[in-house]
């Protein structure tokens, strides 16, 4: 064993920070540091850009696009993303219908959309919660019914929690395709152009003023047989592989990591009388055990990856992660919170976009409680965290 | 000891209830946010004269019913249950105690002002630099002649833009976080000099930044009585927005209970897993912890000021933690609805968040309670 970067790891690591240092979009730059929100077009000036020089897709095999990493070379790039401040990239294409795709999908399919996901042609969005389905996704009533022809299904019904639904041109669907089977049995996995007719995708305002999920009503949208991953009635088996396959980033360390140093920032410029704030005790205790519980992740995480390699493991890693990556994430928004003190309270938002008014207090304070307030959903997307307590039990403890 | 409460004070609460079931619904209150002044000012004036529940906590002699700090409980611990985005706990606690307190000829022209709802009064106390210290302030008030000149910054001043006056902490001496020459002024809020910068909070209420540049201020502007006077309001209006925080905790507790009734996954509804039940069950032990701090509180409001202080802190501390538990696995119980715009448990929630800190964080508190009665 050895904690240490090799060589090669080493001169693999100073030539992706040259690459960002030099390759990262300053507008996106100028944008992130003034707090402004993020457009499509945002978000893909920095896809594009990891998509020329071929690293785009981490954890993709290299016949479909990938770089070919090794676990500690992904671990690496993912540190210094993080590191650098560089904003996430939408994962609904690359780490999640992209795997399906290559696993499960035929030779037309894979040539159909791997390269357009890797490219960001294509803006994917994710259609599997409905409202009467959330932690139990199987209870999921969209219906798809083949035509008689056999050449399409007719899609009817309505997801919701659509993550970015208002960019997608494609989305990866789960919809019942045979009612009088088991629940899991009779779900099918359809890809469906976002611009079919019959699609209405409508905003749901989040919390902290955000528009970031939709919900998306089916009407009578036509499907092509074609775009069924794998076969009908089998799309559970799609899904179940896409929960367990992305451990690695499932825990967000490093943008915890991230998140930590900022919080140790802004606690050295942030008065409490004479000193700053991170030298008050009850504070400071608090962001040692917050780096505490990071730490412990993040060897769970790095346990996790070396495990992958060997095939050996808990069975119940993802869980884990999922669980502990969360509450740390959270953590992390409310002391930043209690760090603004009385400017929490602003609603800096409000104002609008485009708005060139300098903030009302320190430029951090201003999305302090819309991030506490956004950042709830880490304990309830992805499988809720009572749900990932459920499959330990289950799945892994046999209870 | 008798921790009844009496006839009066059961109509009082009751006569609240009922206006505020009719007028403050989750869509009606949704509506005021959007007016450009951010409320609807016809509330105030029925509070006022159709209820005289503005009347509740002064003296018979000012016009009011002759109630004080129960009467207030009351009243927050209600606007509190519909997330009222009224100036209440500014106008009627603070600036209504601050004029008792005070007394003379400001408190005999304002509270009959403030009790026909004609008078709204923001306090602003907080700086940019002082964080919950509430001695550390920068703005002055240099003697000039009989009267006085106002300069400085106040932060984040909570009904700043509805305001007719502000209550304003200034220093007429000293620096840094001084007890000496912290005194407390009442000001015309359309005084020349005063400038603003109105914004909504994250918690639906209006506050603003607000600027004094050489503001004249007449000799009798100086309400006295210096820091004891301005730290005997702030826990006054410390243990207002705890009773604010046992309404909106409260019933966001029975919001989340009636939704794991109907609420149903996998072939039940979500209220039958013991998981949530145990949840359930632990929140409602929080608000009851919640009521009796509460109630603990405001009966030691008017004990000599250390033990008034150590008791307010630890009611604050205990009220903010509570609050945090029930605000969290509210949002938690409800699923991805609950945090958004649409559902009323997303709305108290984020004003249960704020309270936890409003007036000092729990470490605020319970450094302060600790510096009061633990041995060094």
């Amino acid at each position: 064993m050895d904690l240490e970067f090799s060589a090669e790891e080493i001169a693999f690591r100073d030539e992706v920070r040259a690459f960002i240092a030099e390759n990262y979009p300053a507008e996106l730059r100028g944008k992130q540091d003034e707090g402004d929100d993020l457009t499509k077009e945002d978000f893909l000036s920095w896809h594009r850009v990891l998509a020329k020089k071929g690293w785009i897709a981490p954890a993709w095999p290299v016949e479909y696009g990938g770089p070919g990493w090794t676990a500690t070379q992904r671990y690496i790039w993912s540190e210094e993303t993080a590191r650098a401040d560089c904003i996430r990239i939408m994962p609904f294409g690359i780490t999640m219908v992209g795997p399906v795709i290559y696993t499960f999908g035929t030779p037309e399919q894979k040539a159909r959309f791997l390269p357009r996901i890797l490219s960001g042609e294509d803006w994917w969005c994710q259609g599997y919660s409905e409202p009467g389905a959330g932690s139990d996704l199987a209870s999921l009533r969209t219906r798809a019914v083949l035509s008689d022809d056999g050449t399409h299904y007719i899609v009817n019904g309505q997801k919701t929690w659509t993550t970015m639904a208002q960019h997608a041109d494609w989305g990866f669907f789960l919809v019942r395709t045979n009612p009088d089977a088991k629940q899991q049995e009779g779900i099918s996995f359809l890809l469906i152009d976002m611009k079919s007719p019959g699609i209405t995708v409508r905003p749901i305002i989040t919390l902290g003023g955000e528009h970031e999920v939709n919900e998306v009503f089916l009407e009578d949208v036509k499907v092509p047989v074609e775009n069924r991953i794998y076969e009908e009635n089998k799309g559970w088996t799609c899904a179940k592989f896409l929960l367990a396959h992305e451990r690695a980033g499932i825990a967000g360390v490093a943008a915890s990591k991230r998140g930590i140093e900022k919080i140790r920032d802004i606690a050295m410029t942030e008065m409490d009388g004479e000193k700053p704030l991170l030298a008050n005790p009850f504070y400071r205790r608090k962001v040692a055990e917050l780096e505490m519980d990071l730490t412990a992740l993040e060897f769970t995480e790095l346990r996790t990856l070396a495990n992958e390699a060997s095939g050996k493991g808990s069975g119940a890693e993802a869980n884990v992660l999922k669980i502990k990556g969360s509450e740390i994430q959270q953590r992390i928004t409310e002391l930043v919170l209690e760090a603004a003190g009385h400017y929490g309270a602003p609603y800096f938002r409000g104002f609008g976009e485009g708005d060139n008014e300098h903030p009302i207090g320190p430029e951090w304070a201003n999305r302090a409680a819309p991030s506490y307030y956004n950042m709830r959903k880490t304990t309830i997307y992805g499988g809720s965290n009572e749900v990932q307590r459920n499959i330990i039990a289950k799945m892994v403890l046999g209870l | 000891m008798d921790l009844s409460f009496t006839e009066t004070q059961d109509m009082l609460r009751e006569t609240l209830a009922r206006f505020l079931a009719d007028t403050y619904d989750f869509e009606a209150r949704k509506k005021m946010l959007t007016r450009p002044e951010g409320r609807d000012p016809g509330i105030w004036k029925a509070l006022a004269t159709d209820l005289g529940i503005l009347s509740a906590p002064f003296a018979e002699e000012h016009g009011g019913m002759g109630g004080g700090t129960i009467e207030n409980m009351i009243v927050m611990e209600e606007l509190g249950k519909v997330i009222a985005i009224e100036p209440y706990l500014q106008t009627a606690v603070i600036g209504g105690n601050a004029l008792k307190y005070a007394g003379g000829a400001q408190a005999e022209a304002l509270i009959p002002q403030i009790i026909a709802g004609d008078a709204i009064i923001a306090f602003a106390y907080a700086e940019p630099r002082g964080r919950y210290d509430l001695a550390r302030i920068e703005t002055t008030a240099r003697k000039d002649g009989a009267g006085f000149v106002l300069n400085g910054h106040k932060a984040v001043v909570y009904a700043a833009p509805w305001a007719t006056h502000l209550l304003v902490t200034a220093r007429t001496g000293g620096s840094g976080a001084e007890r000496d020459g912290v005194e407390l002024f009442l000001v015309d809020a359309k005084a020349a000099g005063i400038t603003r910068r109105d914004y909504p909070t994250v918690d639906g209420f209006m506050a603003s930044e607000v600027y004094f540049e050489n503001v004249a201020l007449g000799g009798d502007a100086l309400l006295a009585g210096g820091l004891d006077l301005i730290e005997r309001l702030v826990d006054d209006a410390t243990m207002a927005v705890c009773a604010e925080g046992q309404g909106a905790g409260r019933r966001l507790h029975e919001l989340t209970l009636a939704y794991t009734k109907e609420r149903k996954q996998f072939g039940q509804p979500i209220g039958k897993f013991q998981a949530l039940q145990f949840r359930l069950a632990d929140m409602m032990v929080e608000a009851e912890q919640i009521e009796s701090m509460v109630l603990m509180g405001t009966l030691k409001l008017d004990l000599p000021a250390e033990e008034r202080k150590a008791a307010v802190s630890l009611a604050k501390a205990k009220v903010a933690r509570s609050l945090k538990f029930i605000g969290q696995n509210a949002v938690q119980t409800h699923g991805g609805i609950g945090i958004t715009m649409e559902l009323a448990a997303g709305h108290y929630f984020k004003r249960t968040t704020m309270i936890e800190n409003q007036f000092g964080s729990p470490d605020h508190h319970l450094g302060r309670y600790e510096a009061l009665t633990l041995p060094a």
